[in-house]
């Protein structure tokens, strides 16, 4: 079967490069169902972006859920095996997004990372998230933190859990004032966290500042592990792209160590997601770790406008004296060459084209040019 | 070409006040002040576009990357909680997120408490953090008047000097939060205008922090 690459989509075309550079590094395909039991999604409620979940009894009774969310999916229905597991999926979920009270099909790009995770599967994984994104624009940044800094940080103010988790907010928020409102009255040193909320950049520039922060608060490993992979991106030519930046927060009830989240420019939220899981996996009984990450496919479709505007290539236009033959013969010389063509009698009104084509009893003549 | 920072701002008084932090901070715009219709200035000799938007639609704006930052009051970030970086606190258009009601009101523990509000989300999040069961009747204006019609017994409003409150015989019961303008940035624009961002962070905080002083 052979495609013509115009035809696709720019997300379709997103979600065949980005399967075929998952492939290249050994993920295999896995295909989901596309219900799951409503229980699943209950006991890991704030795992998912959105609580709203669409549900319906199945011919037995039990209430199946229109899938929110892949990552819960794959860990439920893997076994713990010796080495590490690695897969990638794209399925369509159902959300609500933000806003909008009503559910939205979403098409999710990702891969996970199941097993016994060490530094280099983590790096790979961070990597292949980076080249991701190169994938779908060359202007792009992938933004690194880390949860085990963070939380070290935030442990060693040595407040209420309620505290911890409003100050976790004001960090998503990168909002300084905010954690001095949190923190008025006490007497605990916030200087770090407000330090560690303020530094964004690249590698080079934040690395050395976080080393000044590891002077009083014990995060030697966690530091040293995000210098390994930090060297390795650089090495391999992401150094330009990555920035650390611990404004990316995720529920430290699921997530540790690494995480991270894309951005396209001109797309005005993240694109991509992820991190390490360990914590999950343990909640559903799992014994490995797990890293992983998805691309949101629905971001990119304004970033398309590859075709300039135009509905198609070419109308060709015919009459009743038209030879039939020879119209046929046009229109298959036109599209074998990959163009697309619309054959209409008379020019339709609302349809934009880049060149207009009638037959005679000459042969095809150009009415036409606009591109 | 140089990419422009887009700044939504808030129309009305807290709007010009800020306008007049970002001329005082560099980032001047002369054809703001020409008088006429336009909604949206540049100056791009100092990259920026301006626009004048309503108070409680820049988070949306920030949100949806059609301003790069913007100024929004702390009351609405509350209640719209959009995706953004809130950067700054400008220290301006300070009042207080509050309960108010009628000044002989007794709270009766034993019913549901109604309360008329504009501000739905923060009045439920308030109201879930001390366990109590309430009626919510969403308003879009003239909130205080509910209490005196008998249609809800408190209202949840902004609450500036309290004189209006004090001329429709209403005192405040509660404040919830303290509310002042900050400065929100959306969370792409941050990574690819980071610099410009920042600069405009780092002087109008510095430019917060000195009228503080005075």
């Amino acid at each position: 079967m052979k495609i013509h690459e115009s035809v696709l989509k720019y997300e379709e075309k997103a979600v065949y490069s980005l399967r075929s550079l998952y492939r290249r590094y050994g993920y295999l395909p896995y295909k989901m169902s596309k219900f799951e039991e409503y229980d699943l999604y209950v006991r890991n409620k704030d795992f998912l972006v959105s609580d709203h979940i669409i549900t319906f009894t199945d011919t037995d009774g039990k209430l199946l859920a229109l899938k929110p969310d892949v990552t819960l999916s794959i860990i439920k229905n893997g076994k713990d095996a010796c080495g590490v597991q690695k897969l990638c999926y794209n399925e369509n979920v159902y959300r609500v997004t933000k806003g909008a009270q009503s559910f939205r099909e979403l098409m999710q790009v990702g891969l996970e990372c199941i097993g016994d995770i060490d530094d280099y599967c983590i790096y790979e994984v961070i990597m292949l998230a980076a080249e991701s994104l190169s994938l779908i624009s060359d202007n792009y940044v992938l933004d690194i933190s880390h949860m085990g800094i963070l939380s070290a940080v935030i442990d060693s103010l040595g407040i209420s859990d309620d505290d911890k988790k409003a100050i976790l907010k004001c960090v998503g928020e990168k909002n300084v004032h905010g954690i001095d409102a949190i923190l008025c009255g006490s007497s605990v040193n916030s200087e770090p966290l407000k330090k560690l909320i303020n530094l964004y950049g690249t590698p080079e520039k934040v690395l050395p500042e976080l080393c000044a922060i590891g002077e009083s608060i014990d995060i030697s490993s966690e530091l040293s592990s995000l210098q390994i992979i930090v060297a390795l991106l650089q090495k391999n030519g992401f150094g330009d792209h990555v920035r650390i930046d611990f404004s990316v927060v995720n529920d430290m009830n699921y997530y540790n160590g690494f995480v991270f989240k894309g951005f396209i420019e001109s797309v005005s939220a993240g694109v991509l997601s992820g991190g390490q899981y360990d914590k999950l996996m343990k909640k559903m009984g799992r014994s490995s770790r797990a890293v992983g990450f998805a691309v949101y496919l629905d971001m990119l479709e304004r970033l398309d406008d590859t075709d300039g505007g135009y509905d198609v290539d070419a109308i060709v236009l015919y009459d009743e004296k038209s030879d039939l033959s020879a119209l046929s013969d046009t229109v298959k010389l036109l599209s074998e060459n990959g163009k697309t063509i619309m054959v209409q009698r008379n020019l339709p009104d609302d349809i934009t084209y880049k060149q207009l084509l009638k037959l005679n009893e000459r042969g095809v003549e150009i009415l036409e040019n606009n591109a | 070409m140089k990419t422009m920072l887009n700044i939504a701002l808030p129309k009305g008084r807290l709007g010009e006040k800020v306008l007049a932090m970002f001329e005082k901070s560099g980032f001047e715009c002369p054809a703001i002040h020409e008088s006429g219709r336009k909604l949206i200035f540049e100056n791009p000799e100092k990259c920026v576009r301006y626009f004048w938007v309503k108070p409680s639609d820049v988070s949306i704006y920030v949100e949806r990357g059609a301003a790069d930052i913007g100024i929004a009051g702390k009351d609405i970030l509350l209640e719209y909680e959009p995706d953004v970086y809130e950067l700054v606190d400008l220290d301006i258009g300070k009042c207080r997120m509050a309960v108010a009601g009628k000044k002989d009101f007794r709270d009766d523990t034993t019913k549901t408490l109604r309360v008329a509000t504009k501000f739905t989300n923060i009045t439920k999040t308030y109201y879930a953090s001390i366990g109590r069961d309430i009626d919510i009747i969403h308003l879009n204006g003239s909130i205080e008047i509910a209490p005196i019609l008998g249609l809800s017994d408190v209202i949840v409003d902004i609450v500036e000097t309290g004189a209006t409150l004090k001329e429709n015989n209403l005192d405040v019961r509660e404040t919830i939060v303290p509310i002042s303008a900050r400065l929100i940035a959306n969370k792409s624009s941050f990574k690819f205008k980071n610099e410009m961002i920042e600069k405009v962070a780092c002087a109008l905080s510095e430019f917060a922090a000195s009228e503080d002083k005075k």
